[in-house]
């Protein structure tokens, strides 16, 4: 094998050289943004991350598995798993594989960024060795599995439903741009190859085709329109880069990284969050996810648009995309990339300029003394408007012999979680505060809660010192399995429905579905668990409305009835006061179901 | 102008679109809810806030359509925000919105 041409230079490479350089001064300056906008403490557990062994072993497999094999997708959806990565890893292919080339056979050529790029161009065979042949093979190979993905992805584009999905992102200008010169990029190298395998050698793709040219054109050995061709659709699609979703190849192997580091939204335009909204491929995962999707007009507040709008700095759109989410957390947990969906809306919000300062002075004077059981039971503001799941877990605590006593029995301190949710932190703290102060005078062990949206701040934002913070679903489940509460099984069916805040929120799956198998036989719902559909009273949302909300329950019910069940369990007030509005069966509570099938 | 000796005084009467609190346009125009509550004093009655205080979301609402602004921002600013008013309020109304928005849109006064 030997070089064609002297000169190892041909103008047509100049698209591709001037596109790529770009993309790299862009990625360069985007890594000095992103850094210097980090606070000084965050960036410099990045950089110590960077050199922690570990965290060097558990960048690159996450870089591999995520950015070029896609495992997550794949574990998600075959067919999208398969159509990304054999793109993904297939380019990566032959792009290593033409730097072997290269530096098996013309050493000298290496630092020439575009040689192993456009190595059949350049080069030229007497007769192939083994080695060779091998080569050749994985090159067209890898081009085959790439034109596959390619030709899925053609094909996604006008029937998504084949691929399982209901709903695709709107694309930008950009974003077409930089697809239709994606798509094009490998049938042109295809062509191109074809055109030179009679001098370069090929193997079972580019053979066929340089057949075939042959008995078509005069001369096809010199045919370096097809080579510019190829060379402008990847310039093309390097110019693109930075300004359509593709962005989201450099951009998501920086972000690893920092997600590895442990690293958190601080601003919602600056820093971690610009890195994770540039690694967003737009690939629309999250709208079909998004619970506001059950009215067509709300797609465009799905996380997508969220990152899309936080480029652009639309901030009235941004305002409008991050009140109206109900925090769900779906989008979150299904993300490849794991964008921190609620995160940046939180942030958002925090960020609003009010005219009134709560003012939560008042609670100076309220006494701190609740009780002095083992058991510290703090009900919340939800509970309250719902007995039933007062009495019942009062009357479960009296039957299992617990040292129990109210913590909120002449009038609750909201836990905090509703004002965090509006983006007021401050505010919550003085709740907190109060709501500590009274905790740890009780002198409790314990402290029991039947709201998920309690249990999820007392868990997270408290600090009280020992005090051991149970939802009653693990409470009475433990109570349950050690036989302390004697219980029938009335062989009822029974759904149960994922409160967002326990079973996304804070990873409580098992526990209630373990206590309900004591007492009624299961069945499962359509989605359930991480992909539990919000039941939409979420006090996550600050602007849906009635109808909105509504159109949300009737889906989340629909998805609920999928194996007809005589009856809806969940474990939240909220859930519990949103479902019994519209549904055609019993709507229950946990702690009710459990206390129905006490033995006598 | 002749002068006939006798000259036309301007109307007493109160226009209340040209008098109004400008802000409770903005208020309307935040969360349109606002305009529909029927004042039947369910949120205050389940008022997590108003076991320790006078908050009432219905009298804020009623204050702010009459005017009275420094009474409804001296209760609403004790609001804690923990939604059983949206839970219990039979008109449906989003009130922690129409409450963020009386937060955002008026100022404190003594
Ligand atoms: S936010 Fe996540 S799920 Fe949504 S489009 Fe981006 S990568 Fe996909
Ligand atoms: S958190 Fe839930 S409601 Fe909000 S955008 Fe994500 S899926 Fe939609
Ligand atoms: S949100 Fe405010 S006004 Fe409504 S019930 Fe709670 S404390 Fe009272
Ligand atoms: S419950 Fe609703 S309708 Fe009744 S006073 Fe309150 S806000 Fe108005």
């Amino acid at each position: 094998m030997e070089e064609r041409f002297a000169l190892s230079f041909d103008p047509f490479v100049l698209p591709f050289m001037v596109g790529t350089y770009f993309v790299f001064a862009w990625c360069i300056a985007a890594i000095i943004k992103v850094l210097s906008q980090l606070p000084a403490t965050d960036r410099h557990r990045f950089y110590r991350s960077l050199i922690t062994p570990q965290n060097i072993v558990k960048n690159i497999r996450d870089i591999f598995c995520d950015c070029l094999l896609h495992v997550r997708l794949w574990k998600r959806n075959r067919l999208l798993g398969y159509m990304h990565s054999s793109i993904a890893f297939g380019w990566f292919m032959i792009i290593l594989i033409g730097h072997i080339e290269t530096i098996l056979y013309v050493p000298n050529r290496v630092h020439l960024l575009y040689y192993p790029i456009f190595f059949r161009y350049f080069m030229k065979v007497h007769e192939i060795h083994l080695q060779g042949a091998l080569l050749f093979f994985l090159m067209d190979f890898f081009l085959l599995v790439i034109l596959s993905g390619i030709a899925l992805a053609i094909f996604k584009r006008f029937r998504s439903r084949a691929l399982g999905m209901r709903r695709t992102t709107r694309l930008t200008l950009t974003d077409r741009i930089g697809m239709y010169a994606l798509w094009s990029i490998f049938p042109l190298r295809w062509i191109a190859e074809g055109f030179t395998a009679g001098v370069a050698g090929g193997s079972f793709m580019t053979i066929p085709i340089n057949w075939l040219l042959k008995n078509f054109m005069s001369n096809p050995e010199n045919f370096t329109a097809a080579w510019w061709a190829y060379s402008i659709a990847l310039g093309t699609f390097m110019f693109v880069l930075p300004f359509s979703r593709y962005m989201h190849i450099p951009a998501e192997m920086m972000l690893i990284p920092m997600r590895n580091a442990g690293l958190k939204v601080r601003h919602y335009r600056r820093g971690f969050a610009l890195a994770q909204v540039y690694s967003c491929p737009s690939c629309g995962v999250c709208i079909d996810a998004c619970p506001m999707g059950a009215q067509k007009k709300n797609n465009s507040l799905a996380t997508v648009y969220l990152n899309r709008q936080i480029k652009r700095k639309n901030e009235e759109k941004l305002n409008k995309i991050s009140d109206a989410c109900l925090m769900c957390g779906k989008c979150e947990a299904l993300c490849q990339i794991k964008v921190s969906a609620t995160g940046l809306r939180q942030d958002i919000r925090s960020r609003r300029q009010y005219g009134i300062h709560q003012d939560y002075g008042y609670l100076g004077g309220v006494s701190a003394a609740a009780g002095s059981g083992k058991v510290l039971y703090y009900a919340g503001c939800m509970t309250s408007l719902t007995p039933v799941i007062k009495r019942s877990v009062a009357a479960l605590l009296d039957r299992a012999g617990v040292d129990w006593s109210n913590m909120d029995a002449d009038g609750t301190i909201c836990c905090g979680r509703p004002l965090i949710l509006a983006g007021k932190m401050d505010e919550a703290k003085a709740l907190i505060a109060k709501n500590t102060e009274i905790i740890k005078s009780s002198g409790a062990a314990t402290l029991l809660v039947s709201c998920p949206i309690c249990y999820r701040v007392f868990k997270e934002e408290y600090q009280l010192d020992g005090v051991e913070v149970v939802h009653y679903t693990e409470y009475f489940n433990n109570l349950l399995s050690s036989g302390r509460l004697p219980v029938e099984n009335s062989g009822r069916k029974l759904v149960y429905h994922d409160p967002c805040e326990l079973g996304r929120g804070c990873g409580i799956y098992d526990q209630p579905r373990e206590a309900l198998s004591h007492v009624a036989s299961l069945v499962p719902a359509e989605k359930e668990r991480v992909e539990s559909i919000c039941c939409g009273g979420s006090l996550g949302s600050l602007t849906l409305n009635w109808d909105d909300r509504g159109a949300i329950s009737a889906k989340s019910l629909e998805n609920l009835m999928y194996s007809h069940p005589d009856a809806i369990v969940t474990a939240c007030p909220l859930c519990l006061k949103t479902y019994a509005r519209s549904a055609k069966v019993p709507v229950k509570d946990f702690a009710e179901i459990i206390n129905d099938n006490l033995k006598q | 102008m002749v002068d006939f000796g006798f000259k036309l005084s301007k109307s007493s009467a109160i226009v209340l679109s040209e008098t109004a609190d400008p802000r409770f346009a903005r208020l309307v125009a935040l969360e349109p809810d606002v305009m529909r509550c029927m004042s039947c004093g369910s949120c205050a009655g389940s008022c997590t806030a108003a076991s320790f205080t006078t908050l009432s979301l219905r009298r804020v609402i009623l204050d702010l359509q009459r005017g009275q602004t420094a009474d409804a921002t001296g209760q609403i600013k004790h609001c804690m925000l923990c939604g059983k008013c949206t839970l219990v309020c039979p008109r449906g109304l989003n009130t922690r919105h129409i409450i963020l928005s009386i937060l955002q849109v008026y100022k404190e006064e003594e």
